[in-house]
């Protein structure tokens, strides 16, 4: 299905525009040089050396003797292998104790990495696997450890496409991803709660560079509201990219930024009405019509189980600029533009290849 | 020659451990220690003077005594008196310290005890404060609108006095054994009401380690403004439970906490945080470890483990828990050997 015209640009070397390749690229080799294994998974079991924060895979499966241990020597004589707790359910109750006596940590910016690997992406998984089956392009590019700023394009009347890119590299890359949400994320009751301990922080320059500085993959959807919110008649033209400010945070911290290209994720609730009266009144930015919603109550708020592409373009280096280089707007903003025309042109490309909206 | 202190809101168990270090470092000549009550705890060698600082008095005890620094504690509650709230006892008694401290030429260097309140907490600010965050909602009531107008207050001073030197020490809220406070006595609850929806980040200061930063200050000219906090963060839930307590999360914007605050237990927890309670509040300390040069003892979680020892388990009690988990595992255990071939449960993992 091609939705829109194609206009082509020649790279010149420069970050990629949907080549579907799968080999990692000689721009992403440079920032993660080590080798990777031919299995993602096996890859993200190698690293084992790496820190568990940075490194959910690497830490979760292979620790699980560990925590299974752990568990039994707490259970005591019980757990000897005669009369033995199967071992799911004494990690299920070891877990089920540390949530009731608050024994877990947190950091400063409320993230909970044991909540988020084994509550809130568990619970992700199924609908990433087998509702929008996401098939995931040019993850090599995404660097397997240090600082990286994410940016991808944001749509579907509800952020989905953030928790399944955060679901990927979870599962495929072994990397929490950060998100950088908007501040009405932080103000509803739930979901301000939620957002934290997944490790998501407000979208501002202080927040950005300090996660960045202390070497997470933050993942920023510069179009906010006005990209997830825009009718279906629309779908895949990027919003303005707001004011460059994640490119400053980028350059500032000397991270490459990764373009990531979302295909699949407009089709999920076709926004095709507002009720913008109703949307002041209870303080949102839009208040949604799709072909289900409301019109089927609770039904409405299935997904469509549109097929999924998210690839990963080649990451945009930026530690060679100059001191100052964050300062200078003309280069964040063309920057910005690169960045924002890379995603947009990947868009395109992988429209073009798309045989159906659901297969 | 040592220096001659001044130490103010001497009474509360913060500046009565302060006066004692105090008179015990050798830097210090004397200390002279003010309240407008007598101290409850000893104040080692330092000379007491029951005074208000409202009182003009001051002016001539800076001048008689030779007070060459003075420490200023903004203090939470102060003892309550007859036609004065608190926030003119601490305000009003700031602007009068000021001014008797910018007519006596022997001050050199002035230190002010604040709180990580003055940042507010709301959903647009950053996730950590650093010193200079400007905060997007200022404290309108309580301690920490005190906080913020002695701040005022001081930086004016500052500009009338170049040659004093200033440092500001932003407190979290105190937190460890022996600690009476508002938010001590909002988590002794036995069933701490939260807020249905939302799970702030606390920030808590061990009183030790505020005692060693303001004795510190006080000594060492740092001039600046420092954020103290023990280190790491702890979500309220979190800290909840670690005490042994359950939690009541009650529906927001009915005014249902407080009330319930106020009824459950007399805990009359003040307005500014209910913010604080809604949307948490952590402070970067870089500064304070690398210029100030003091790394808190007392870590966020360790400061919390201190008070709950101190004040012990509630209703939902660690060691009660991991005896019914061991029992919930037995019996699971039992009956599934019993079937030998069991189905697979679905686990936790």
């Amino acid at each position: 299905m091609a939705d829109a015209d194609v206009i082509p640009i020649g790279t010149r070397g420069r970050p990629g525009r949907g080549s579907r390749t799968t080999s990692p690229s000689r721009a992403s080799r440079l920032l993660a040089p080590r080798p990777r294994g031919p299995s993602k998974r096996a890859a993200a079991g190698a690293g084992r050396e790496q820190t568990a924060r940075t490194r959910p895979d690497a830490s979760v499966p292979e620790d699980v003797d560990d925590v299974v241990e752990q568990a039994a020597a707490e259970l005591g004589e019980e757990a000897s292998p005669g009369g033995a707790a199967p071992d799911p359910i004494a990690r299920a109750l070891a877990f089920l104790r540390r949530r009731l006596t608050g024994d877990y940590e947190i950091d400063e910016i409320g993230f909970d990495a044991e909540l988020t690997s084994s509550v809130l992406m568990p619970l992700l998984r199924p609908l990433a696997e087998k509702w929008f089956r996401i098939e995931v392009r040019g993850l090599s590019r995404v660097p397997a450890e240090g600082g990286a700023l994410l940016v991808a394009n944001h749509s579907g009347t509800v952020p989905m496409d953030a928790l399944m890119t955060s679901l990927v590299l979870h599962d495929r890359a072994g990397r929490y991803l950060r998100a950088l949400g908007a501040d009405l994320v932080f103000t509803l009751p739930f979901v301000s709660e939620l957002a934290r301990k997944a490790g998501a922080t407000l979208a501002c320059a202080e927040d950005a560079e300090r996660m960045l500085g202390d070497g997470e993959l933050v993942g920023v959807w510069p179009e906010g509201f006005k990209g997830v919110g825009k009718p279906f008649a629309e779908r895949y033209q990027l919003r303005r990219f707001g004011r460059g400010g994640f490119v400053s945070a980028a350059i500032r911290t000397g991270v490459p930024i990764v373009p990531c290209s979302i295909v699949g994720a407009e089709e999920i609730y076709p926004l095709i009405g507002d009720i913008p009266a109703l949307a002041r009144l209870l303080k949102v930015p839009y208040l949604p019509l799709t072909p289900l919603f409301p019109w089927l109550g609770p039904l409405g708020l299935v997904p469509l189980p549109s097929k999924w592409v998210i690839e990963f373009g080649e990451p945009i280096r930026t530690d060679a600029w100059r001191d100052g280089a964050a300062d200078d707007p003309m280069l964040v903003l063309n920057v910005t533009d690169q960045v924002r025309e890379t995603i947009q042109q990947t868009l395109y490309t992988l429209l073009m290849h798309r045989k159906h909206v659901f297969f | 020659m040592g220096r001659v202190v001044l130490v103010t809101g001497a009474a509360t168990p913060l500046g009565a451990e302060t006066a004692r270090r105090l008179v015990d470092d050798a830097a210090v000549a004397r200390v002279v220690a003010v309240d407008v009550v007598p101290p409850a705890a000893d104040l080692g060698g330092a000379r007491f003077v029951r005074a208000d600082l409202r009182n003009p008095v001051m002016a001539e005890l800076l001048g008689v005594e030779g007070v060459d620094t003075v420490l200023h504690l903004t203090v939470a509650e102060p003892p309550a008196r007859a036609g004065s709230s608190r926030g003119e006892r601490n305000v009003i008694g700031t602007m009068q310290l000021l001014a008797a401290c910018q007519r006596a030429a022997g001050v050199r260097s002035l230190v002010l005890s604040s709180s990580t309140g003055v940042y507010g907490a709301s959903p647009r600010d950053p996730a950590v404060f650093t010193e200079d965050t400007v905060a997007r909602q200022l404290p309108r009531t309580g301690y920490a609108k005190d906080c913020a107008e002695n701040e005022g207050y001081l930086r004016g001073f500052a500009r009338r006095r170049p040659d004093v030197a200033i440092t500001v020490l932003r407190c979290a809220d105190l937190l460890g054994a022996g600690v009476d406070g508002p938010l001590a006595r909002y988590l002794r609850l036995p069933v701490v009401p939260t807020v249905l929806g939302f799970d702030p980040r606390l920030q808590v200061l061990h009183p030790d380690d505020a005692a060693a930063a303001l004795a510190r200050a006080t000594v060492n000219d740092l001039e600046g403004t420092y954020n103290l906090a023990g280190d790491g963060a702890v979500t309220l839930s979190q800290l909840v439970r670690r005490l042994g307590r359950p939690s009541l999360p009650v529906p927001r914007g009915v005014g249902l906490l407080g009330q319930a605050m106020r009824r459950v237990a007399g805990a009359a927890l003040p307005a500014d945080e209910a913010a604080l309670l809604t949307y948490g509040r952590v402070v970067d300390t870089t500064a304070l470890k690398e210029r100030f040069g003091l790394a808190p003892r007392w870590s966020t979680p360790a400061a919390v483990a201190d008070f709950g020892s101190f004040i012990g388990s509630g209703l939902l009690d660690p060691e009660c828990v991991q005896r019914v988990e061991r029992a919930l595992g037995a019996t699971v255990g039992a009956a599934c050997a019993a079937t030998a071939t069991g189905p697979r449960p679905t686990g936790g993992g």
